[in-house]
Formats: structure tokens, sequence, C-alpha cells
């Protein structure tokens, strides 16, 4: 057995219920290298190294760890054979301090006052250039600082095999190099390093060997260095596809949104939106950019009427059929019935545009169920409106009353999208619209959008991956702590001069 | 008001409060871990009954009862049966992730029916109502601290009469609070009840520190049943459930001490003075009140001065969820189930 | 070998079929049985098949017991089908208990104020109103906190039942005429306020009143807009605020609409069946409905099957507590027994178990 051989999975299958997670999965870990797990969303690469993580139990197949054939139970098999995974959503209890965290689950070894865990995470921190107060609580963090805490947990539990999942979804490029640093620190240390990832530019800049899976499947192991996007993204999605989105520039462009000095804080009195204002015009898609938790959730709900903006803040609507309106001051429900033609697709899909209990008919009925005489429901329209949804959008469900939790994320979000547009929007406002989904839906998504901003829908765009906001935006605007950092156009500007006008507030603000 | 009936309000609300304090401190536990046990009035009765048919027969089996022997036959029984009762409820919520809120209410009609039940079997066994007693016993628990509780004048009468349990509770109270805030194990349980699966990924085991708080926790909430039986009514038992109408004081002490066992240890007594201050409202008011109600006697208004506790336990539920701060929320997680594998 | 499999693991299964599922419920009612067989001839010695057909006398031996089956059946279905709109809002609402005891009241207070004043018919209507009224208030009270402050509901509701209790104490004392700490029957002369029989049958109207309230219920849920707000509301706050539903509105209306159902089901017992008022009116059946509502995962219709099953138990552990000397709380545990049996088996029909297999390693 090669020496240099920390981790090998042989033919893992792991099903949930009917669906097949990993087939006969193969594949192998090495020392002193970061291997890339490339996939589309639903490859089944969060899965397989689940099971390395005790998260999840393989229906068959064996995992070798150092060469011997082990069976990891539960994360404490795992933390024992050395091996460490920082999940998507970071496992950390919110009313803990950074030190409570990382002793979370370890023998006591050193009293109760944590004082010899408080020497050991300051040399771990000196080590990789980490920088964290052990005291703060987590509540208090920005994502950044998490994640970095969660990077100090598992190298405290003595972890020799990181795995990282989706490690730079959340960071600005910034953040993203400066965690690409470290990864690099500690591989050069010996360890191996894995991260989850569909993002091929990343692949490209950080890791030694690449291994793709598709649907369950694994497709092939190749070196980075031998290799280019083109051929990573034909073996990830199985065709070839061409990764440009068209941008057609719209002459014809009205006012639909004028946002003035919107100012809206939260329960604790903070400031979350600051004073934004921007127009919006028909015929363009507005990026908005910034990093997580900067105010663009908010912001959008503050146009819907779902957050209640302070004194001063104004939002007028023009549209050309139903004429002009402060939308300060309006419930949404005031805003559904007067027939503004403000559509919403949110970020918390089954937890705020949809309602995962229920079929695409009753989900369809959310936005117009009140229409129609009586104190009874109409369910006539909207299902047939649920049928061309599923028909145009080719939305995959065995029947209209099938609960949509259970559908697949690009299902789910097609009978949001579809049910937004569906209603002739003038404004249609995404949040993070293609988050979860794989390529084939992402790119579906970015057409439909398109597709309103050629009729003349003014399009919001919040978005996360500043590639897509970059190639999809006719303008950009940037957010920083809740207020408006800049706008710039979207044809010429560069990711560096985005990502610095996320973080860093511009002179005189 | 006289100095004597002050003291009397006093004992009456100290011997009050320590039976909503075992339940509290012992549903604080199971909660702290994830688990809102409604059952805790019912796991209240068991733990009456059990510890009453333990001394019961115990004490028919011999002619002069060993206080000790007496102490400890309905100390385990006690413990055993509530136990079991919190294995029951944990078996349910967490290996067949039931729904906590039903799970725990049948409890309660378990609980009740059970003791009931066998409460009316003692009760016929024993000649009748009323006659029930397990004098021995009570006498037992009921046992003070020499010297302290004799020769200290009013501090004796306020601090040092009351049966051993209620130091007991107090001392338990501390302790929970030091355990949780303190110990690493408490942090490990505290993990489980904010977030499982957190918990669950730094190597905790979820189920078994489940299992063990709400145990532990039943356990606990079932020595104040056992208290009822022995201090408060003097080994005695009718069946009218006062137990579980204490029950869900006790539950809903857990909410107003913010899952802070150390404010149970003021917040049962406060609701034991409101619970017995119907017997002290002043005269002139009382007679007012008689007045503007077109009542003949104080025993038809005491009925509703009964309420108070009731009211202000309402207020106290209004109070605490008006003003949010973040560290006297409940456990995140209290109320679900946690399955590994959930997608 | 280290490297072994848990022996037994746990996976999600939604996908059973609705016989399949019935199976289960079945196989664990029969093992409710059978534990409270075990019971109850540990406890009395006696053979439990004699029990049982003992427990079946208790609910059907003659027309007159079948009929007050059938009645105790729709009194707890209508408090079942009252809890509905709350709990599809996953509003815990424990507080039927105080809810019908305060409609009970405002009907006892009518047939004693009014009992010589005004005609039988005028009086039920009045009673009917007021009952109405009188849940409803008990609903909104904790309702508006919730909305406003989002206090506990649960607590709330419960703390609410021992005010109404006493409010109940209060009034029996002051109604009653000897000092007895009881009211006794109201108006048995001239049945002022009773529920009139018909076509000869006592209790007649009491179960068409329930097969109203639980159909307008069930279509109410189901078909109308406010249903549909309500359910939305308890799928998620955030959708219905997204949809622009005034989410505290549907609190406070919803509880409202619960309440007063609840208010109702004291009108029913006092003017159709008791005749009297006490604390004893709610009977523990507030709590009871809780349970079969929620095991009848909301709907309405199959309401009907767990309160009738029950209510079956209850009469036969009453009938098997007087045939054999034991007392009445027998009937609570083998509810009791047969609630966890059926909660156990919500399991089976939503995961599955799977054993290592011994060829694997």
């Amino acid at each position: 057995m090669d020496n240099n051989c920390a981790v090998q999975l042989k033919d893992i299958t792991k099903t949930f219920g009917a669906v097949v997670a990993n087939e006969n999965v193969s594949f192998d870990i090495r020392k002193h290298e970061v291997l890339a797990i490339l996939g589309e969303n639903g490859s089944g690469k969060t899965t397989v190294m689940n099971m390395l993580a005790g998260i999840y139990y393989p229906d068959s197949g064996e995992i070798f760890v150092n060469g011997n054939l082990v069976s990891i139970k539960d994360p404490k098999d795992a933390y024992d054979l050395g091996i460490g995974m920082i999940h998507q959503h970071y496992k950390l209890i919110d009313v803990f301090s950074a030190l409570e965290n990382i002793v979370l689950g370890l023998k006591n070894t050193d009293g109760n006052d944590l004082e010899s865990a408080r020497k050991r995470v300051n040399e771990i921190c000196s080590r990789y250039g980490f920088d964290i107060d052990p005291d703060m609580k987590v509540y208090d963090m920005t994502v950044s600082q998490k994640q970095t805490l969660e990077i100090i947990k598992v190298l405290y539990r003595g972890a020799e095999i990181l795995i990282l999942d989706e490690p730079t979804a959340v960071l600005t490029p910034q953040e993203t190099s400066r965690l690409f640093n470290v990864l690099r620190n500690m591989r050069d240390d010996g360890k191996a390093i894995v991260i989850i990832t569909h993002k091929l530019n990343e692949v490209m800049e950080i890791s030694d060997r690449v291994t793709i899976l598709r649907k369950g499947q694994y497709i092939g192991t190749v070196n980075t260095s031998e290799t280019n996007p083109q051929q990573l993204t034909e073996m990830m999605v199985g065709e070839k596809i061409t990764l440009d989105i068209n941008r057609d520039f719209i002459e014809e462009k009205h006012l639909r949104l004028e946002v003035k000095n919107l100012t809206v804080k939260n329960i604790e009195g903070k400031k979350v939106v600051d004073d934004v204002t921007f127009n919006l015009y028909s015929g363009e898609v507005l990026g908005i950019a910034g990093i997580s938790g900067s105010g663009q959730k908010e912001l959008l709900e503050a146009i819907m009427g779902l957050q209640k903006p302070e004194p001063g803040s104004s939002v007028v609507y023009y549209s050309t059929a139903h004429g002009v309106h402060e939308l300060v001051g309006l419930s949404t429900k005031e805003i559904i019935s007067h027939g503004l033609h403000l559509a919403f697709v949110p970020e918390d899909r089954l937890g705020m545009g949809l309602v995962g209990n229920m079929g695409m008919t009753d989900n369809v009925l959310l936005k117009r169920y009140r229409k129609g005489k009586g104190p009874l429901l109409h369910r006539q329209q909207p299902m047939q409106t649920a049928i061309k949804i599923k028909d145009e959008l080719d939305v995959k469900t065995p029947s209209l009353d099938y609960p949509v939790r259970k559908l697949s994320g690009g299902n789910v979000q097609k009978v949001l999208v579809g049910r937004e547009i569906n209603n002739k929007p003038t404004v249609l406002m995404t949040a993070y619209a293609v988050r979860g989904l794989d390529i084939n839906t992402s790119y579906a998504i970015y057409n439909l959008l398109n597709e309103q901003k050629k009729r003349g829908v003014a399009v919001v765009y919040v978005g996360e991956d500043l590639d897509v906001l970059l190639a999809l935006s006719d303008r950009i605007l940037v957010l920083c702590n809740g207020k408006v950092n800049g706008i710039l156009d979207g044809r010429t500007a560069n990711k560096e001069e985005v990502g610095l006008l996320m973080t860093h507030l511009k002179e005189g603000e | 008001m006289t100095l004597d009936m002050i003291i009397a309000w006093i004992t009456a609300a100290v011997t009050f409060g320590t039976v909503i304090m075992f339940g509290c401190v012992g549903e604080t536990l199971n909660e702290k871990a994830g688990g809102l046990n409604l059952g805790t009035p019912g796991v209240m009765m068991l733990g009456g009954i059990a510890s009453l048919a333990g001394a019961f027969f115990y004490e028919k089996s011999v002619a002069v009862p060993n206080p000790i022997l007496c102490v400890l036959i309905s100390l385990i029984s006690c413990l055993v049966a509530t136990a079991l009762a919190g294995l029951l409820y944990g078996f349910l919520t967490i290996t067949l992730r039931a729904n906590q809120n039903v799970t725990g209410l049948t409890l309660t009609m378990f609980g009740t029916g059970i003791a009931n039940f066998f409460g009316g079997s003692l009760v016929k066994l024993s000649g009748g109502v009323g006659q029930i007693s397990v004098a021995a016993t009570s006498k037992a628990f009921k046992a003070t601290m020499p010297i302290l509780s004799t020769k200290l004048g009013i501090v004796s009468q306020l601090l040092f009469k009351y049966g051993w349990l209620t130091y007991v509770i107090l001392a338990l109270a501390f302790a929970m609070q030091y355990f949780f805030n303190k110990t690493r194990t408490g942090l490990n349980l505290r993990s489980v009840g904010e977030n499982p699966a957190t918990a669950d990924a730094a190597g905790i085991n979820v189920t078994l520190y489940k299992y063990m708080a709400c145990t532990i926790g039943s356990a606990i909430a079932g020595l104040g049943g056992l208290y009822y039986v022995m201090d408060y009514v003097k080994g005695t038992w009718s069946n009218d459930s006062g137990i579980e109408a204490l029950g869900w004081l006790a539950v809903a002490l857990v909410i107003f001490t913010s899952w802070k066992p150390k404010n149970a240890t003021w917040g049962a007594y406060l609701f034991g003075f409101c619970y017995w201050i119907y017997l002290y409202i002043p005269a002139g008011i009382n007679s007012m009140l008689m007045k503007l109600f077109k009542v003949t006697r104080t025993t038809y208004m005491q009925n509703l001065y009964k309420m108070i506790p009731y009211i202000v336990t309402i207020i106290v539920l209004v109070l605490v969820s008006s003003r949010n701060k973040r560290d006297n929320q409940a456990p995140q997680s209290l109320g679900t189930s946690y399955f590994r594998e959930e997608r | 070998m280290a490297n072994r499999q848990p022996i037994l693991r746990i996976r999600k299964n939604e996908e059973r079929s609705f016989l399949s599922k019935l199976l289960i419920k079945v196989i664990f009612i029969g093992i409710a049985l059978l534990i409270s067989a075990l019971f109850i001839n540990l406890v009395t010695k006696l053979d439990p098949l004699k029990v049982y057909a003992s427990m079946f006398r208790g609910a059907f031996s003659t027309t007159r017991r079948t009929w007050i089956t059938i009645r105790d059946t729709a009194l707890l279905l209508s408090i079942a089908v009252g809890l509905t709109p709350a709990f599809k809002m996953k509003f815990w609402n424990t507080g039927a208990e105080g809810q019908i005891l305060v409609g009970g009241l405002v009907t006892a207070a009518m047939m004693i104020y009014l009992g010589d004043k005004l005609p039988s018919g005028v009086i039920l209507l009045l009673s009917f109103v007021g009952s109405a009224i009188a849940g409803a208030i008990w609903g909104f009270i904790p309702a508006y906190f919730k909305a406003r402050y989002n206090t506990n509901e649960t607590l709330f509701t419960l703390m609410m039942n021992y005010v109404g209790i006493q409010i109940v104490e209060f009034f029996v004392d002051v109604w009653d005429k000897k000092q007895s700490h009881s009211v006794g029957v109201i108006n048995a002369t001239n049945q002022a306020g009773w529920f009139p029989s018909i076509f000869g049958q006592q209790y007649l109207l009491n179960i068409i009143i329930v097969a109203v309230l639980t159909i307008a219920v069930y279509v109410y849920i189901k078909y109308s807009k406010h249903g549909y707000e309500v359910t939305v509301t308890g799928e998620s706050e955030n959708t219905a605020r997204y949809t622009g539903i005034n989410v505290p509105n549907v609190i406070i209306r919803t509880m409202l609409l619960s309440g007063a159902i609840c208010g109702l089901a004291g009108f029913t017992e006092v003017a159709g069946i008791s005749h009297t008022i006490s604390v004893k009116t709610s009977g523990g059946r507030g709590f009871t409905a809780i349970i079969a509502a929620w095991l009848a995962k909301l709907n309405p219709i199959v309401m009907i099957i767990y309160s009738f099953l029950i209510v079956f138990l209850n009469k036969g552990a009453v009938q098997i507590a007087s045939d054999f000397n034991l007392n009445e709380y027998a009937s609570n545990i083998i509810s009791a027994i047969l609630l966890f049996c059926i909660l156990a088996s919500e399991f089976f029909t939503n995961y599955e178990v799977i054993f290592r297999h011994k060829e694997e390693h």
C-alpha cells in the first residue's frame, strides 16, 4: 500500500429511500495534497464525504484509513481516525463562546477553566496565522470568523484529514485567497485536504488533483496540472455545454422603482439597510453584490412590504398599467391586492416562497387565493396555471398535489420562479436564485431572467457568485454593511473591484 | 397582619415552593437537552403514589417501622417509578421520535390514572377515605435539624424547621446551575439542547445525553411528588390530583426562571406566596370585595382569590416573552426530535 | 473483527402505502389491547376476554347505553373539532377545559336567571350564542399575547383552565342554595333551556349540532380562504407574511373560532346532557380531545373514529370498574396505553428499521 495514501474508498453505495446518492464510488485521498471533489449539486459529493465524517453510514462498501479497514459509525469515530469535516452549514452553537465550541464533546483534561485549551488554541492560531477572540460568542461573529473557528476546531481535535464542504460559497474574493493560503500551509504541513466544490476556477487555483462525481457515480480523477476547465465541465455535466450567459442590451428603458433613503432597522435597533438610494429600470438586470448579511434580504423584503422602513424612506413604483405608487406604508397584502406586479423569489424557498407540505396547485394559489367571490377557495384557475408551469418549465413531479418539499431543489425553484413570472411582473426580484442548483437548472434560470428582461421587466438579481453577477448584470449595486458602496457597470467591472467594495466602505462614508 | 401570620405564610410558601422546585429543576434538566416533557405533572403523581405505596406496605409489614428504612424504601420506589416514566417518555420521543407535546400529555394522563387508581385501592385497603396514613415515613421525612431548628427563635422558625428535602432541593438547584455552566458534561448537555446536529458532529452521544437528561430529570421531578405526599400533606392521600395542578405550575416555573435553576430557588417560593395569598387577604379588602360581588361568605370569595397564582403565572409568561434577551431564551431545539440522516 | 456495521439502522421512509400504514396502526392497536388486558389481568386476576366482553357491555348492552356512547362520542368529537383550527395553525391550545367550562357556565347562568322568564327555545338560543362568546373570549386572551409577544400558548391556555375552574367554583357557591357546594339539576321542573327531544330521542339534537360543526370545520379548513390562511400560517409564518397574510390577525381569528366551538361543547354538555354545572363539566375531555385530534392528523372525519374508540374504552373501563370493584381511573390508564401504542406506531409508518445482514460483515 502506498504510504502516502490517507483514505481509500472502495465501492461505496448509499441510498435514501428510492434515491441513490452514491453508487459504487471508489477513490483515494493522499497526504501532502489538496484534493478537489468536483460535482454538481445532487452528484453525491457531500454525501460521500459525510460518510467519512460519520454523519451517514454507507449501505455497502469499504473505507480504509491509513491502510486499515475501518467502520465509521459516528462523528466520534471520524475524529479518532483524524478525520475532520467543515460542513457547509457551520456546526456551531450560537450562544457558546469560540472556546466552548472548540472543546465541545472532548474529554475534560484541564479542569473547568479551559486554560490549557486556550493555550493550545493560541498555538494553533499562531502556527497557521488565524486571528480569533476565544471568548467571542458565535452569534457576534461574521461568516468568515465562523469558518475560521470551524477550522481551528478540527485542528484542535488533531485532524490530519480535513474536508471542507463548499468553503468559499459565502466568502469575498479576499477572504477566499486568505483561506487558500491557510489550506496550502496545512498541505505543506503534511495534512490531506479535501475541498468539495462546483466552482471550476477554484479547483484550478487550489487543488493538486480533482475527483469528479456525477449523479452519484464516480467519473474519474485527474491531475489539475494536466486538465482545463472545459474538460472538467464535460466530466462533471456529462455533455458539452457552453458556459456563456447571453447579455442583450435593451435600448428602451423606463423607470420602474425609485428607492430613496431607504433605512431598515432590525429588532435590536441596528440599521441593516442604511440610507439606500438607487433607481431600477425596465429591461435591465440589476445585480446586487455583498457579503452575506449585508442587508440584501432586508432590502428586498422592505420593498415588498415585509419589513417596516424607518421614517424618511421612500420607494416609488412606476408602471405603465397601474400608475405611480408609494410603496412605503403599504402592506404586502395591499401591494398584492392593488394589483402591483412585483414578483419576489426569496432566498428561503420552502420557508418563505412556498409551503413545503402543499402541492403545486396550492402553492400557485398562494399569491392569488383571495381572488374570486365568496368565502371559499377557487382552485380551478391555479390548477391550470400549475399544469402550464409544469409543462413549460419541465417540472418533475408525480402529481400536482405532491408535496413540493419532496421535489429536488431545482424543481422546487422552478415552481417558485414559474409562479412569480406567471403573473407578468413589472419588477422581478430574486435572492440567490440558483443557490444549490445544478448547472443546467442554473442556466435555465439565467435564461428565464434574461427572457423577462427582454420583455421589459425590471429584474433584480441578488447573488453570491461574482462570476455570474458580472456575466449577467447590466449594473451591479454593491452593498456593504447595509449601505450602497457603489454602483458599477456590469460590462466593465472586474471581480477584485467588486470584492473590495463588498468589504471596505469608501472614504468619507 | 401579625408576625405569626407572616411566619405561617412564609412556612406554607416554602413547603409549597419545595414541591414545584423539584418539578422545575427536574424539568429544566430535561429541557436543557431539548426535551419538553408536559408529562411532568404525571411523573410527579407517579412519584407520589410510588413513595406512598412503598411506605404503606413497609409500615404495614412491621410492627415498629425503622425511620431509615422508611426513607430508603419510599425514596427508592419513587425514583425507580419516575425514572421508568422518564425512560418511557425518552423511548417514545427520542428513539421513536414521537411528538413531544402529545407524548407528554399522554404521560400526564397515564401518571394521573395510575396514581389515582392505586391511590384509590390503597385508600380502600386502609379502610376508606381519609384513613390512609404513613405516619412513620412522613415523620422521617419531616425530621428537622437538631439545635438549629429549635434554639434560634425566629431564625429557627423561618429557616430551619422544614423537612430535610427542602434543603436537598435547594442544594440540588445550585448544583445543577454549576453543572450547566461550569462542567464539560454540562456544556455538552446544553449543546445537545441547542443544536443536536452540532453536538453530534462534535462526537457527543446525543441519544445518550437526551436519555440521561429525561430519566434523571424525571426522577428529580418525581421527588416533588414524594415530598408532596410525605411532607406537604403529611403522609396521606386523596384522589384530588392536587399534585397534577402543582406539576403544571412547575412546568411554568421553568419558563419563569428562564432555564436557570438558580432562579428556581426564589421563584418557587414566590409561587408559594401567591398560592397561599387567598388566606391572607386583608379583612378590609375582603369585605369590600364581598360587598362588590354581593357575596355572603369569605369561603366564596376565596374561590376567586385562588386564581391569583395562575394569573400571576400568566403575567410572568407575558413579561418574559415581551423582553427578548438572547441569553434568556429556551434551548433552541426544544420540542423537536433529532434524526441524524434527516435531509 | 472490529469493522462491523451497526446492528440496526433507521431509515426514513415516507412512501409507505395507505394499506401498510393502516396495517401498522391496526397491529399497534392490537398490542395496546394486549397490554391493557395484561394490566387488567394483573390487578384483577380475571380472564381478559371476559373483561373485554364486559367493556363491550358497558358501551352497547342496551339501546340507552348505545345512545349514551354515541352522545359522548359526539361531545368529545365536538371538542376535537374545535381544537382543529388552532392545531392546524400549530397553536397548542391546551385550554379547551377552560373554554368548555366558561361556555357551560354561561349556559347555566342563562338557565338559572332566565328559566322562569323566557321560553325554553329563546333561552337555548341565548345560551348558544353566549357560550360561544365566552369560549371565544377564553381563546382570544392567550391568542392576543401569542400574536403580540409570542407568549408560550401551551402554558398560557393551561393557566386559563385554572382561572376558569375557580370562576366556576365561585358561581357554584353563589348559586348553591343549600351550601352543599353543588348546583344540582337546574330547572328540573320546567326543563327550561334544556335540549328538547327530537323524534323521541333525547340526545339527537346533541348529535345534529356536532355533525354540523364537524362538517363545517372540515369544509372551513379544506376549502375556505380563511382555512387556507390558517394552514399556510401553521406551515410557515414567513410564507404567510410573504403572501400578505396578517399573521397576528389570523392567530386571533382562529383562536376566537376554536374557543367558540369549545365553548359550544360546554353548552351541549350543560343544556343537552347534565343540566348542571361544576368543575367536572369539562371532565378532562379538553385534554383527551387533543389526543383524538392529533391522532386523526387533524382530519375532522377521521376524528369520528378516534373519538369513538376513546369513548368506547372509557365506557368499557368504567363498566369494568363497577363490575369488578375497581375505580374509574382504570379508564385513564387504558386510554393512555392505547395512545402510547399509537404514538409508537407513527414511527413505524414513517421510518424503517434495517437489521444487519448476516452474510455481510
